[in-house]
């Protein structure tokens, strides 16, 4: 692990990877802070930059610091405006808000980030620890396993869906999975449900289908509820940065546990920041006592401080099953894997021998990332702040421009546009009947591996016994099964 | 729109329907006969675990979901017009219709000036001394850091010109 470190040190330490670290994190808070717009939406319209780039290292150091960029910033305009710019940081303004409220807009700034500073660094300290021990238990996987992984997976995915969404997940699962059979395969000879459109003999585009699904629903969501993305009458005049001593002696447990909790959330595929944060959250308020208690949602330090530390601790977790295992536990590691493949990189547990370069010099720019964050960022708040004068009237044109050239820039096709503009439409319209879009997107990028290692599988065993003769697979498929069945059952068995 | 969610279903049944076709009708090249795993495998499983899916949300009640934004809840369609700013959604649809049919033939940097001109527009911006140098400067930058910098040809004038 030392020669890993060592690598990575090396890699990290290049001045264009910290040129890309600090770029990443300083245009994720930028946008991460307009509210609407989410670390998917970001990472979507980066990377068609990102694969310009070509080197993986570098472009995936750019991503990741966009992506705890963009948490950061979240958590800016969840306290001044109490608009959050990301679902992970809506528990932030719980607290935040009453605190910028009440005339510690600096202070709020300073303990958001402080904590989410220790969240990211615990975080990426606990990613050492996890990552290489995950990836040597999944070299021992076969072509079955891992088509039994990805089965887990994807029913985490769906299983995790809220309330009365599951049914939901699992349809837009199968829909992502449709869809990514279209085209030309590896494993075929000719490609295949192209419907004779020359556009589709490569399939769908990942970059045009990830803009559609997140970055032009949030925009038309913005326009067709401008209330979305109101800003408060609150005075956004931001002092005193400071804490004081024994206000850091009282969140420091706070972020401790949370720091933890939240990156054993972010593991879990499915989860991430967003339940991380509220599950922060609301663990400190039952753990506060009396007054301490009566507090949260009043401008509480402890009601700030929890969720910071989690969301950003999640974000880290959620690298592991992306770096070792190949699988991504959110819509956000989704995009990044597809990015990665976009760049000839596999993830998975021979990322760590064949290019062990990308995977150390991730986990050391995210060390870096968070300083970045803290240093750079803390004393540019009141700057960066300014960005949320900027009126709808030009924020939303320049989205919505940057989400089709981005789709442009990726194919260099006309058609690419109609194809971004009608899906777009068309995923806004399932926000509204809330089909969660994430699970798509997953089964969409991990079709194609699916059906690479199910053919493998079946050819090896000659049919489907597979599922039963290795022990390792009829435990994931069965762990799978459980979990998508559960959540159902569990429901039906309440309602009766 | 009254039980949106089971008309989306039915619309993603059809669609299930008509890729199922697909895959009952597709040739199979003649060495593929003999394969033990075919183009159609995969495809055929999905087919009837999405028609099942689609089933289920068409067929049992609608579940009050964890999302309880005001944005998705169930409602007419006369009040989503009432409630949302709809028409203007609509028109910025027809505008990015229009910026991808008319980018190749008028060119990078008039198409995307007039996109952000008529978008800001649309959504109320009557300050045109202001947006269209706005326009115009973003336009050209950005036209110059993708083409100088990242290498990639965006043709920035019309066809008749270059």
């Amino acid at each position: 692990m030392i020669d890993g470190v060592l690598l990575g040190l090396q890699t990290a330490f290049t001045f264009n990877n910290l040129m890309m670290v600090v770029a990443g994190c300083l245009i994720g808070t930028f946008i991460g802070m307009l509210p609407g717009l989410g670390p998917m939406s970001i990472i979507a319209i980066m990377i068609p930059i990102a694969i310009k780039i070509g080197d993986p290292s570098s472009a995936l150091i750019l991503l990741a610091g966009v992506y705890y960029g963009a948490i950061f910033g979240g958590s800016t305009s969840s306290i001044l405006i109490n608009a959050p710019g990301v679902a992970g940081t809506v528990a932030t303004s719980f607290d935040g808000y009453p605190m910028a409220r009440a005339g510690q807009a600096g202070k709020a700034l300073t303990i958001a980030a402080i904590s989410s500073f220790c969240g990211g660094t615990i975080g990426a300290i606990l990613l050492m620890g996890f990552a290489p021990t995950l990836s040597s238990v999944a070299l021992l996987f076969h072509s079955a396993e891992y088509f039994a992984l990805m089965v887990v997976g994807l029913s985490a995915i769906a299983a995790f869906a809220g309330k009365g969404m599951v049914v939901k997940a699992l349809l837009m699962t199968v829909i992502g999975l449709l869809m990514s059979t279209v085209g030309e395969s590896a494993l075929f000879n000719a490609p295949r449900y192209t419907m004779g459109i020359q556009d589709l003999q490569s399939g769908f585009s990942f970059i045009t289908l990830a803009m559609a699904l997140f970055a032009l629903p949030e925009a038309l969501m913005l326009v067709l509820d401008p209330s979305r993305g109101a800003q408060s009458s609150t005075s956004n005049e931001i002092k005193n940065l400071r804490i004081s001593k024994a206000e850091a002696i009282k969140i420091a447990p706070v972020i401790g546990r949370q720091s933890i909790q939240g990156f054993l959330i972010g593991v879990m595929p499915g989860a991430g920041a967003t339940i991380a944060s509220f599950l922060g959250y609301a663990v400190e308020r039952n753990l506060a006592k009396g007054e301490e208690q009566e507090e949260f949602g009043k401008g509480s330090i402890k009601g700030l401080a929890a969720p910071e530390a989690a969301n950003n601790a999640a974000c880290t977790g959620s690298f592991v099953p992306l770096l070792t295992l190949g699988i991504p536990g959110s819509g956000t590691t989704a995009i990044l894997l597809g990015a990665l493949i976009a760049l000839n990189v596999n993830p998975g547990p021979r990322l760590m021998i064949d290019n062990p370069d990308i995977f150390w010099a991730v986990i050391i720019s995210m060390y870096i990332g968070n300083v970045v964050l803290i240093i750079l960022n803390l004393p540019l708040i009141p700057y960066i702040a300014k960005l949320l004068t900027i009126p709808r009237n030009y924020l939303i044109p320049f989205i919505l421009f940057f989400t089709m050239i981005g789709a442009y820039i990726g194919q260099n096709n006309a058609t690419e546009l109609l194809i971004l503009v009608g899906f777009g439409v068309f995923a806004t319209i399932l926000r509204f009947a809330n089909y969660p879009l994430a699970p798509l997107l997953i089964g969409f990028i991990l079709g194609g591996m699916m059906e690479d290692n199910f053919a493998r599988a079946v050819n090896l065993t000659d049919g489907l016994q597979f599922m039963y003769q290795r022990p390792m697979t009829l435990v994931l498929l069965l762990i799978g099964l459980t979990m998508i069945f559960v959540p159902i059952y569990r429901r039906r068995w309440k309602k009766a | 729109m009254k039980n949106l969610d089971k008309w989306i279903a039915a619309f993603f049944l059809v669609v299930t329907l008509a890729y199922g076709y697909s895959t009952v009708t597709y040739e199979l090249l003649p060495f593929e006969r003999n394969m033990v795993f075919l183009p159609t495998t995969l495809p055929s499983g999905l087919t009837i675990i999405s028609a099942l899916l689609c089933m289920l949300i068409i067929l049992t009640p609608s579940q009050q979901t964890s999302d309880s934004d005001p944005e998705t809840e169930d409602v007419g369609i006369a009040k989503y017009f009432e409630q949302y700013e709809v028409c203007q959604a609509l028109y910025l649809v027809l505008a990015m219709v229009a910026y991808a049919l008319a980018l190749r033939p008028i060119g990078f940097l008039a198409t995307t000036t007039l996109f952000l001109v008529a978008t800001g527009w649309i959504l109320g911006e009557r300050k045109l001394k202001l947006m269209i140098p706005i326009a115009a400067f973003s336009a050209f930058s950005i036209w110059y850091l993708v083409q100088e910098t990242l290498g990639l040809y965006l043709r920035p004038l019309p066809w008749f010109l270059s």
